[in-house]
């Protein structure tokens, strides 16, 4: 089956469409007994990456190392422009340069936002192409450009999409009467809350490598998504998805900026059509800048309604997203479906700007939308008098709250909160904000903040096993490690289904000929692919015990597995070796795993977790440092625990750069990038970082797969800058408002409180 | 609404303060061509300007020749010319910590060295720490403490941490992290980089 049809991230919640949209009717199904956990040998532990030594030693070929024979270096021209006219592409000079191979006009009419594609050429070395690019002469009529997005609402502003206003509807959702609400609520809150233009930046910039062999294209590409690349090429160059190959060995990061077919990827096929010789197009760290993607900016306000206890009333959302060219994020599924609330209603707009288009930056939505909603939260708590955590507390939810009204399959939050609370002693808090004793300038606080993900993983993802006559085990899946661990996990799930120990299992992924796999993005990987690993061992196992069965002359299922031999259940002496059961097989034999469905008619799917911090803040020089952090995940069953950890530390320094340092400058004059490189770009270093605690909540939810697995890696990410800007308010009394809480940001929060506004 | 960047970084210590060995890369081959021939002045007398240059170093070991030109730098000879892609470039301009390798023994970043600058030196670059297959304490302790997420830039962390257990030993969580301060991990795994490091000084101790 390819399922690619149903899966749309920027919603970030694939599987809800295999939900049905009106199922609140559903009667909630009879409490089952739970079965008693399992006694696993490998999964849940920490198991060392199986390819630990390959990237060690620098051995391990990302799509920037590979190189082929006869290769030729592609570069792209990209227009210094905003906005503008492009009158006339003449290459002529361009091909006259000694060495260079083929050129191409890219742009067409008009060109949008400064770094969009405009030429391209293909040279038998780098310099030879950054030489040939500056000589094609391009000629513009500029037009008039807008890069800030609150400019861009004024109705003079220029208009970045033709015959279309810059300012239009994102999102609407309503349920109950939200003025009801208000109308019985004993305290309302508002404020509005502010985030930033985050760039990916993965550390290996886009690129690709187009190979063509007869009329079959093979293509090495950085990307989460083999498959979707494969299917996006095939459309952009009218050839047979059939005839199109995706490779991708390692890959330097991506965090949901390499989710499908990138425009420099369609240059390289072309120019390697164009010259018959592999060409490699890789992007620049610049490039990264303007190109391809950041997370959109959200500018978000929330009126709540409360009673004096804490009971919420009435939830109200208003959004205003950017994302350049291309829409914003819907920022509203934190506060539809977190707090159980009767009353809610959300409006969202986006504006277009003359800025490359975003692209997902892990948890797309929610991470600004849980730094809002949680800070408003707070803020509520802080009217109310009341524990922050006791609010959420007060307003849990065992159901969705959102389209459907289903009780969640499961839903350790609760587990979460209690485990983080104790890890980060929340009693030491200050009970009311800034009311903490003062060292000096500083300030300390803590702070928490939730999250709710989707993460259930994707049906129909396809796994292989392969088992060899003489022992040796392949197992084969067309998703890519990214660097969550993902071949490990896979030979964690096949190593503990077929009693073996991991580094016996050989793991093939990161090539679209393989079975078909999602995106690696979403938190989909884990939960779709060791399922349909699980399920391919079960049925190998279910062999074996049949072809031991034959030779112990017992009936197959009075065959147990145990210590590497099958065995005679009734007769324990009856046993044979792994070995000769293998060897039995007499080929290499195949089995077909498959992610199976979800009961989508009767639960819903979601992932959850509480992070807390603890930090302190300069109130002379604006400086915040964080001292101390807690991550709490329901992620279900964690597969390995070594990547898991890694996974979340990782959610959580990508929420402390975000939350303190992270932010895309535009130059409103030149309608370009300001600070398009990682020095001025700021991102956390070792030095920014304090102790992180990982817990994993550990429910069992023998619902959602055949390993009750769900993802991490957005869930790891989604509450991190909003529990350090909590702790931050806890510390000086004011809350910041808008991420990254740079020095300025937070003496000028420190100004209003002096001025008691 | 975007202001400027106002972020001092916590620390208060640069990325750059660690890199040592910055060439003069500012002389490219297309403004030394037309002087090809002619001399010019340094503290040594008059040298011949050259805009390429046959060098001799030892690269893991190996001793080599390399015809390098005048502006190439030590990454791209390293990648294009000697097939050692260990060494990786992520930014492309002394920022990242990304291709750091060590020049006798000192740890550098391969972007910002001219190729020339390893005449007559020793580079030491991540492929040449496994010596006969044995990983090295510092590459067992990166696996043991998944001291890495993607791995992209895990050469230049082993190869700064190789150095600095070189010169201390037993470094301090402070110290590791002053280290370390040179090298981005965009996956954010420092916190279990430490871990590695530390694991790594305790391994190099006992063995």
């Amino acid at each position: 089956m390819r399922g690619k049809a149903y899966i749309s991230y920027a919603r970030g919640d694939a599987e809800r469409q295999a939900r049905p949209a009106k199922a609140a009717a559903v009667p909630p199904p009879a409490t089952q007994p739970e079965p008693p956990k399992p006694v696993f040998s490998h999964i849940g532990k920490a198991t060392p990456r199986v390819d630990g030594r390959e990237i060690v030693t620098g051995r391990a070929k990302f799509t920037h190392d590979i190189k082929l024979q006869g290769m030729l270096i592609g570069k792209i021209l990209r227009s210094p422009h905003a906005a503008a006219e492009v009158v006339a592409i003449d290459l002529a000079p361009a091909l006259a340069v000694p060495g260079v191979r083929a050129a191409l006009k890219l742009a067409e009419g008009k060109v949008r936002y400064a770094g969009q594609q405009v030429a391209a050429v293909a040279a038998v070395d780098e310099r030879t192409a950054e030489k040939a690019l500056g000589l094609v002469k391009v000629q513009y009529r500029t037009l008039p450009f807008v890069v800030d997005w609150e400019r861009a609402r004024d109705a003079a502003a220029p208009q970045v999409r033709d015959g279309r206003p810059n300012l239009d509807k994102l999102n609407d959702y309503n349920r109950g009467d939200v003025e009801k609400g208000f109308a019985e609520a004993e305290v309302v809150f508002e404020g509005t809350y502010r985030t930033a233009f985050e760039v990916h930046h993965p550390a290996e910039t886009h690129g690709s490598i187009a190979a063509w062999e007869g009329d079959h294209l093979v293509v090495y590409d950085s990307t989460q998504a083999v498959h979707g690349v494969r299917d996006g090429l095939a459309r952009a160059l009218k050839v047979p998805a059939a005839n199109v190959t995706v490779i991708k060995n390692y890959m330097g990061g991506g965090f949901g900026s390499k989710l499908s077919v990138g425009d420099y990827t369609v240059v390289a096929a072309n120019l390697a059509r164009e010259t018959g010789r592999p060409v490699k197009v890789l992007l620049s760290r610049r490039d990264n800048a303007v190109c391809v993607g950041y997370r959109p900016s959200s500018n978000q306000t929330y009126r709540i309604g409360a009673k004096k206890d804490g009971t919420l009333t009435a939830l109200r959302m208003t959004n205003i997203a950017c994302g350049g060219i291309a829409a914003g994020d819907d920022c509203s599924e934190p506060v539809v479906d977190v707090y159980k609330c009767p009353h809610c209603k959300v409006d969202e707009q986006t504006v277009y700007t003359n800025v490359g288009a975003q692209r997902a930056r892990r948890a797309p939505g929610h991470t600004p939308g849980a730094f809002a909603l949680e800070g408003a939260m707070d803020e509520l708590a802080a009217a109310l008098d009341m524990d922050p955590l006791e609010l959420r507390r007060k307003n849990y939810s065992t159901r969705n709250q959102g389209d459907t009204g289903l009780p969640y399959s499961s839903k350790g939050l609760d587990k979460c909160y209690d485990l983080g609370a104790k890890a980060i002693g929340w009693e030491r808090r200050n009970r009311r904000p800034g009311e903490g004793k003062a060292e000096g300038p500083v300030r300390r606080g803590l702070g928490m903040a939730t999250s709710i993900w989707s993460g259930a993983g994707v049906p129909g993802t396809l796994a292989d096993i392969v088992l060899y006559p003489d022992m040796s085990v392949e197992v084969i899946c067309g998703t890519q490690d990214i660097g969550c661990g993902t071949r490990t996990h896979m030979a964690v799930v096949a190593a503990e289904t077929l009693g073996l120990e991991p580094k016996e299992i050989t793991v093939k992924l990161g090539n679209s000929d393989y079975p078909w796999a999602p995106i690696s993005g979403g938190s989909l990987t884990a939960p779709s692919v060791a399922p349909a690993v699980r399920d391919a061992a079960l049925k190998a196992v279910e062999r074996l015990k049949a072809v031991a069965a034959a030779r112990l002359k017992v009936d197959p299922a009075d065959v147990v597995m145990a210590e590497r031999k099958f065995a005679s259940k009734s007769d324990p002496g009856k046993a044979v070796a792994f070995a000769e059961v293998y060897r039995d097989l007499r080929r290499e034999t195949p089995f077909h795993g498959e992610r199976g469905g979800m009961p989508g008619d009767q639960y819903a799917f979601n992932t959850f977790g509480a992070h807390f911090a603890e930090v302190e803040v300069d109130t002379e020089t604006g400086r915040v440092r964080v001292l101390k952090y807690v991550a709490a995940q329901d992620s279900g069953r964690i597969v390995s625990k070594l990547t898991a950890e890694s996974q979340v530390v990782g959610g959580v320094t990508q929420g402390l750069s975000n939350g303190l340092f992270e932010e895309r400058v535009m130059d409103d004059a030149t309608g370009t990038v300001v600070n398009p490189n990682l020095r001025d770009y700021k991102i956390a270093t070792s030095l920014d970082i304090p102790e992180i605690t990982v817990l994993f909540a550990d429910v069992d939810d023998p619902r959602i797969n055949n390993l009750g697995v769900k993802g991490l890696g957005e869930p790891a990410h989604v509450p991190s800058s909003g529990a350090i800007a909590n702790a931050v308010y806890n510390a000086i009394g004011v809350h910041v408002r808008e991420i990254p809480m740079t020095p300025k940001r937070v003496l000028e929060a420190l100004k209003r409180k002096e001025a008691g506004s | 609404m975007e202001k400027k960047l106002n972020t001092p970084r916590p620390g208060g210590v640069s990325r750059r303060d660690f890199m040592k060995g910055i060439g003069s890369g500012a002389l490219g081959t297309a403004v030394l061509a037309p002087l090809r021939g002619q001399t010019i002045a340094t503290k040594k007398g008059r040298v011949p300007v050259y805009d390429r240059k046959t060098i001799a170093l030892t690269v893991n070991g190996q001793k080599l020749s390399l015809d390098v030109e005048a502006s190439e730098t030590l990454l791209d000879a390293l990648r294009d010319k000697l097939d050692l892609t260990g060494a990786k470039k992520v930014c492309d301009r002394g920022e990242c910590g990304g291709c750091t390798v060590l020049l006798d023994g000192v740890p550098v970043y391969a972007c910002m060295t001219l190729a020339v600058r390893a005449d007559g030196k020793a580079v030491k670059t991540v492929e040449g720490l496994a010596e006969s297959g044995r990983l090295t304490p510092v590459q067992e302790a990166f696996i043991e403490k998944d001291g890495y997420q993607c791995g992209y830039c895990t050469p230049g962390f082993i190869m700064t941490t190789t150095a600095l257990l070189e010169k201390n030993p037993s470094p301090s969580l402070d110290e590791i992290k002053r280290a370390l301060s040179g090298n981005l991990c965009r996956c954010g795994n420092y916190a279990k980089i430490y871990q590695a490091v530390d694991a790594a000084a305790k391994k190099t101790k006992g063995a």
